[in-house]
């Protein structure tokens, strides 16, 4: 069980990878891009997906997987932006979309566990419930279907930190937060009492039985905080970045982030730095779409593809060397 | 006191048992859906009212139902058959889009004799569908990329893929929205309402499906591997193949769903730009497989109830002002209840700790 912290199992590919994003930087700035407004948007989309990736890694180490991010990404949206209109603060809509997904999260933990459900099959459940469920509340708060635009005001500013060579960055403070919870999440796992008892859960449930520990509390702890990570990333999305809310909104980004845990291997940072690749990969696609002379020539409809194509190619590469915990998806019953 | 017979009690017992899961779910996820009107203040009674009278109440109704579950029927296989195999085949979403613009290139851009050309269109449909499922299932085998992740991704691929043929290459020249309708000549026949002879051809490809599971050794080896890999491997099942199998039939049945939607639906024949007539159809298969316990027959009347949702959920929406995609939350609080195994065990030990209290 012992796993070298921080060091991705990979480090050679995250260089690979930083290699292909400096020599795209470099392309695009020499096609006349201007490189830090890429950083920002590969930023912005990657701080959803770090959050509920990094959850996601912490809930699967414990032994549960769960295929409902997208699910909790709609619903804490929405409830973050209702909440934020209601106290007329961003910041706070997007601790109480956190506070829903963990709501979800501790449901989808108790069916995990007392209720030994399927799944993946509850996690697609949840997609399809929150899907239809998102243009419900739209209609039965906002009256009005499909879409919400929000007060301009409650988009949580952003602070400008200045970078080496000249220039500065603006980056969202839940951008940071969310690197910061990564390191944190990374030390709860390797070096904590809490963190041995979730991947034990995960890995042999019967020791942890015999320890005198339950399993299932264990689990369902661990479900809470994937989902109210995943939730802050589902609030954030409106309140930090789109600054609206659409039907589309989610896009498959939970599932991409469900990829970047299994690039990771199950490792938090390794699961930032593939949300970061991800992310970029899409902040390209943003910025190409609107940059004169390229909008012509190629349709966005094919550089809107590349975040997905990019993702099963990813997995291809990776997905067969990952191993995972041995009760993965498995409920622990007592032999 | 109600006496529920026990899980394994013969074949009558486990049928009576599985159709009472599914209507105890069912129940719990109208129940679901009351609630969440009653948080907003909706007028329960009339709304359900509404809905179920809208779907079921006259003929023209159910026939717009039937219509609304010919697709469902397709897309809840593809998800059925494959988990007969094991696997979580969630991409007949993305299938069923490729379904859909093969229709549209046979259907409105060649000119052919009138049964000829549906039949044509309705094969290439089926051929795009079996195709868009390939890739997930090849990197499941040679990858272990895992099925879910690997064709929502492909989903999204098929979802631009399309619109981008609809909005270039394909689009109507009179309404530039759409691709251009189906000729005359390769559409099916209109039944009544907006149901056509597609459905008919669906249910005999569902019975199809059933024959072929149940009555064949390909069918048997699926079945195996999804019961157990070990024991089919030491069976000398190939594993691989069925994986591939399984995923080709769930294309094949995606690809008429979308097929379906174009030359088997009035009155636009076509897609538009938006997919509206498509969207969410092939997700929406997932809960119509699990409702009918992922037999062919099961689906066939999950479809039927769940298109009369989809259809009674406009009613729902003009009488009640509820949205109908209320409708899509029921069907995921449905498909939640039949995940969790212990449902019916636990309704069945609140009954009987009843009882007990009763006796005493």
């Amino acid at each position: 069980m012992a796993r070298k912290p921080f060091v991705g199992r990979r480090p050679f590919w995250l260089i690979v990878g930083s290699a292909a994003i400096a020599i795209t930087i470099y392309g695009l700035y020499l096609a006349g891009m201007r490189p830090a407004r890429l950083i920002e948007s590969g930023l912005l989309a990657m701080t959803p997906l770090a959050l509920a990736a990094v959850g996601e890694v912490i809930n699967e180490r414990s032994g549960q997987i769960n295929i409902g991010i997208e699910g909790i990404f709609l619903i804490s949206a929405v409830a973050g932006v209702y909440w934020a209109e209601v106290s007329n603060s961003g910041l706070l809509g997007v601790i109480v979309g956190g506070a829903f997904g963990g709501m979800v999260g501790a449901i989808l933990g108790l069916l995990n566990t007392y209720g030994r459900a399927e799944q993946v099959i509850a996690g697609m459940a949840l997609n399809i419930m929150a899907s239809g469920l998102f243009q419900y509340l739209l209609m039965a708060i906002w009256a009005f279907p499909g879409i919400h635009i929000f007060p301009r005001q409650l988009v949580i500013p952003r602070v400008t930190i200045p970078i080496p060579g000249g220039g500065e960055l603006a980056i969202s403070p839940i951008t940071l937060a969310a690197i910061a919870i990564t390191i944190l999440a990374t030390l709860m796992l390797y070096r904590t009492l809490l963190g041995l008892r979730i991947r034990a859960a995960g890995e042999k449930p019967e020791a942890v039985d015999v320890a005198g520990l339950s399993v299932n509390r264990i689990r369902i702890l661990s479900s809470i905080l994937a989902g109210f990570l995943a939730g802050l990333g589902g609030a954030f999305m409106p309140l930090g970045w789109f600054g609206g809310l659409v039907k589309e909104i989610t896009a498959g980004r939970g599932f991409i982030a469900l990829a970047a845990v299994v690039f990771s291997g199950l490792n938090p940072m390794t699961a930032l730095a593939a949300t970061f690749i991800f992310g970029f990969a899409e902040g390209v696609a943003f910025t190409v779409v609107v940059t004169p002379g390229v909008k012509e020539a190629v349709p966005f409809h094919f550089i809107q593809m590349i975040p997905y194509i990019l993702t099963i190619a990813i997995l291809a590469i990776f997905a067969a060397s990952r191993r995972f915990p041995r009760a993965l998806g498995k409920p622990y019953v007592r032999e | 006191m109600v006496q529920l017979p026990p899980l394994t009690s013969g074949k009558a017992g486990k049928l009576f048992s599985r159709v009472a899961e599914s209507l105890l779910a069912v129940a719990v996820g109208l129940l679901g859906g009351a609630i969440l009107m009653l948080l907003y203040g909706y007028d329960v009674p009339t709304a359900y009212r509404a809905l179920f009278l809208g779907a079921f109440g006259d003929l023209s109704g159910f026939l717009e139902t039937l219509a609304f579950a010919t697709p469902l029927i397709m897309t809840g296989l593809t998800f059925g058959v494959a988990l007969r195999s094991g696997l979580f085949n969630v991409g007949a979403e993305g299938q069923m889009y490729m379904g859909a613009i093969g229709a549209v290139i046979i259907g409105g851009r060649l000119s052919l004799p009138p049964i000829l050309h549906v039949i044509l269109a309705t094969i290439f449909a089926m051929v795009l569908g079996a195709l868009w499922s390939l890739p997930a299932a090849l990197l499941k085998i040679s990858r272990g990329v895992h099925e879910v992740v690997s064709t929502i991704m492909l989903n999204w691929v098929s979802f631009w893929l399309v619109t981008y043929l609809i909005t270039y290459q394909l689009a109507d020249p009179a309404r530039a929205e759409r691709a251009v309708p189906a000729q005359e000549t390769a559409r099916y026949i209109v039944i009544g309402s907006s149901l056509t002879t597609v459905f008919p051809v669906v249910i005999a490809v569902a019975l199809a499906i059933y024959f072929i599971l149940w009555r064949t050794t390909i069918g048997y080896e699926l079945r195996i591997v999804g019961y157990n890999q070990d024991a089919a491997r030491y069976a000398g099942i190939s594993i691989p193949r069925s994986f591939i199998i399984s995923f080709i039939i769930g294309g094949v049945m995606a690809g008429l769903a979308g097929a379906s939607q174009v030359i088997g639906r009035p009155p636009h024949w076509t897609v538009f730009a938006t997919m509206g007539n498509l969207i969410n159809l092939g997700f929406e298969g997932i809960g119509v497989s699990l409702i009918g316990r992922n037999h062919p027959i099961g689906i066939i009347f999950a479809s039927i109830f769940y298109g009369g949702l989809l259809h009674g959920g406009r009613f729902m929406e003009f009488e009640a002002g509820v949205a109908s995609e209320l409708v899509r939350a029921i069907n995921g609080i449905i498909i939640i209840a039949l995940a969790v195994p212990g449902a019916l065990e636990i309704v069945r030990r609140i009954l009987r700790r009843r009882e007990t209290v009763h006796g005493t």
